[in-house]
């Protein structure tokens, strides 16, 4: 199977520089980092992908058992980077992907240098005296909205979309609707995400760890953003001043300047 | 002459109309923002709320004190919403500018939720850069209680699939049990016999009605028969039971082809007379060794004849016209017919499956020339090579062959080829 195609793997930036992996989360695709890639290019090799099951990979390469576990997009990354026979990878997660880095660095120590968790939480869902911010109703109120919301997603267009992703012209279709999932994916996906309970692999952490967080975050609250940091011994935490979920889209400039302060300071 | 036919107005009326305008102008776009049939609002890229309509004021149940620069957007929407739009909706705005149709529902002052499809634009200054987020949001509870119904109906449609398809499963693992309780398992092995058969079943869903068996009668005497009944499904299946164990019980107690017959002729008349009636045509032989070779005695009940192939390539029926359906008239005569087979030659039983298949565009059958035919050119291949000819042959019928299909074949090995027997 070609692992490139597969996940859509885009490679951009300097040869032979260090390597910044740039991991989307639930939601849309890689196309989250394009406003952070120009200054993270300048003296990094920066390589993005697809998740399968998400954006321009191919869908013929999902199966539910294998995605609806946190584990199963971890080896997407592995293989990944054993495809492309990475070393010293800086792996920058966003949400979700946040943790399957950290599962990704405890599965192939050898490929990771560090971790940079943007805006991480390790469980979603209250728990005792844990405040992950949401309950188990308020995830099905989000499969509910992913049931309504189709966002351009066709089961006719997908295959052409998914069959053909050196084709010019659809690209501009694509970037309309990178948001856009198989419904019945995505419901996995959402469910993977929102209702894994990954405090334990916080433990498993054995790089140095950038934990960066936006200051108003509904998703990821800044008590979570604290938990993390507190549970990853010798992590950094960085609060940027900026609000949402997605600081790569609303403060990309910020966003990009905390990843390289993090990485320059390693070396 | 001008065929257009203005006729003019009469002054009252166009009167009216100016009245009607008149007032329309006096529309206000203030009163139109505060009151038109939408919400309205505009907000900080943040989301921070700076600007709501009464329209939307309304339906929150709220005031524009509680909500201007107070709220943001997101803080309207249900958490499970608020997640979708932090996921999704965000994104697609920022990356594009604008996003459109978006369902969520947003929650009132009371408690209450509202369903509706939101809008959202980027207004950009002179230089590009972003400088707030316009959002129209339009009350959707009658559109979503539609989709939701679709959506219940699309489940409730897949729910079904799923459901026909696991008890098509189960009916058709229940089918080919059934169906194999009616053929031998394997066929037995007969000293200095080679013995080769092949089923063909045209439909998964359906019990065929073909059969055929082959046993031992006694210390050196063996039976075959091979048949079709009329028909097919479970009313079928039941007569091909009926039928081959009445011909095994038949043949052990007087081995004659036309007596074995002769008693399957009665008692398919005994069960199957009123309203209801059931036949079947079969060949049913006794095989006897002499020496190398095997002397055949069978008898037909309106079965296509058996076809010998020689060692030397010669291919012939095995006549035994005249013989009755079995199972219609409650005393039937049949036609017995003997031969020999010979170190080398086969001899072949088949169901009308193979020689009333429709082949090429015109549809013609198959049959019988082409058969022998095709015999002729597949000599000195034994029972196992001719029965695997003809599967292929079968193959190639393609969708031609819409009927189920029994093959015996039955030969005695040139002298050079040790016996051997499959199934």
């Amino acid at each position: 199977m070609d692992i490139l195609r597969r996940n859509n793997v885009t490679v951009s930036g300097r040869e032979g520089s260090p390597v910044i992996m740039l991991a989307h989360g639930f939601g849309c695709d890689q196309n989250m980092w394009r406003l952070t890639v120009p200054a993270l290019a300048e003296d990094h090799r920066v390589v993005r992908f697809d998740y399968v099951g998400s954006g321009r990979s191919d869908l013929s390469a999902w199966n539910e058992e294998r995605y609806a576990s946190l584990e199963g997009y971890a080896r997407d990354v592995v293989e990944i980077c054993d495809e492309l026979d990475l070393r010293d990878v800086v792996f920058v997660g966003h949400s979700v992907s946040a943790m399957i880095g950290v599962l990704a660095a405890a599965d192939a120590p050898s490929r990771f240098s560090s971790l940079v968790m943007v805006g991480p939480s390790p469980r979603y869902i209250d728990d005792e005296d844990y405040r992950g911010g949401f309950s188990a109703d308020d995830i099905d109120e989000l499969l509910d909205s992913l049931e309504s919301n189709y966002l351009g997603w066709s089961a006719a267009m997908a295959p052409v979309i998914m069959g053909n992703p050196d084709r010019p012209g659809l690209g501009e279709e694509l970037t309309a609707s990178f948001c856009a999932t198989d419904p019945d994916i995505a419901r996995v996906f959402a469910r993977t995400t929102f209702l894994t309970d990954s405090r334990d692999d916080l433990g498993k952490v054995a790089v140095p760890t950038l934990v960066l967080e936006c200051s108003e975050d509904v998703i990821a609250p800044r008590e979570v953003g604290a938990y993390v940091h507190a549970a990853i011994p010798g992590s950094r935490l960085v609060t940027l001043d900026a609000t949402g979920h997605c600081p790569q889209l609303s403060a990309p400039e910020a966003t990009a300047t905390e990843i390289l302060t993090f990485v320059r300071a390693l070396r | 002459m001008s065929c257009t036919g203005h006729s003019a107005e009469p002054p009252g009326d166009k009167a009216a109309t100016d009245a009607v305008f008149t007032s329309l102008l006096e529309d206000s776009a203030e009163d139109l923002y505060e009151s038109a049939p939408c919400g309205y609002l505009s907000t900080l890229l943040d989301g921070t709320i700076a600007k709501i309509n009464d329209t939307l004021l309304t339906w929150l149940g709220r005031s524009r004190e509680d909500v201007v620069g107070r709220m943001r957007f997101a803080d309207l929407l249900t958490v499970g919403g608020r997640l979708y739009h932090e996921t999704h909706f965000a994104p697609l705005l920022r990356m594009q500018g604008q996003v459109s149709g978006i369902a969520f529902e947003v929650k009132a002052a009371g408690g209450s939720r509202l369903p509706v499809l939101v809008t959202s634009t980027v207004k950009t200054g002179g230089d590009g850069q972003p400088l707030l987020i316009r959002t129209t949001v339009f009350d959707a509870s009658e559109r979503r209680s539609y989709e939701k119904e679709l959506l219940r109906r699309q489940k409730a449609a897949e729910e079904a699939r799923a459901q026909a398809e696991a008890d098509r499963e189960r009916l058709q693992e229940a089918l080919s049990v059934l169906q194999q309780s009616l053929l031998p398992a394997a066929l037995p092995e007969v000293p200095g016999l080679e013995a080769a058969s092949h089923y063909h079943t045209a439909s998964l869903d359906r019990l065929g009605g073909d059969f055929y068996d082959l046993f031992r009668i006694d210390g050196k005497r063996w039976a075959f028969f091979l048949g079709d009944v009329c028909g097919k499904g479970p009313q079928a299946a039941a007569v091909t039971s009926l039928t081959r164990y009445t011909l095994r019980a038949a043949a052990l107690h007087d081995p004659d082809p036309v007596a074995a017959l002769t008693t399957l002729n009665a008692v398919l008349h005994e069960r199957y007379t009123g309203g209801d009636p059931r036949y079947c045509t079969a060949i049913f032989g006794v095989l006897e060794p002499a020496g190398d070779a095997f002397t055949v005695h069978l008898a037909s009940g309106g079965h296509p004849p058996a076809l010998l192939v020689r060692a030397d390539g010669r291919a012939d029926y095995l006549s035994t016209p005249g013989g009755l359906l079995i199972g219609v008239l409650p005393t039937a005569s049949f036609t017995a017919a003997r031969t020999v087979l010979e170190p080398g030659d086969t001899l072949l039983l088949y169901t009308d499956g193979l020689t009333e298949a429709r082949i090429g565009e015109s549809r013609d059958l198959y049959g019988d020339r082409a058969l022998l035919d095709f015999a002729a050119a597949h000599p000195d291949m034994g029972p196992h090579g001719l029965v695997s000819a003809l599967r292929g042959l079968l193959d190639g019928f393609g969708e031609g062959l819409d009927d189920d299909t029994a093959l015996l074949a039955l030969g005695v090995p040139a002298s050079t080829t040790p016996p051997g027997v499959t199934n």
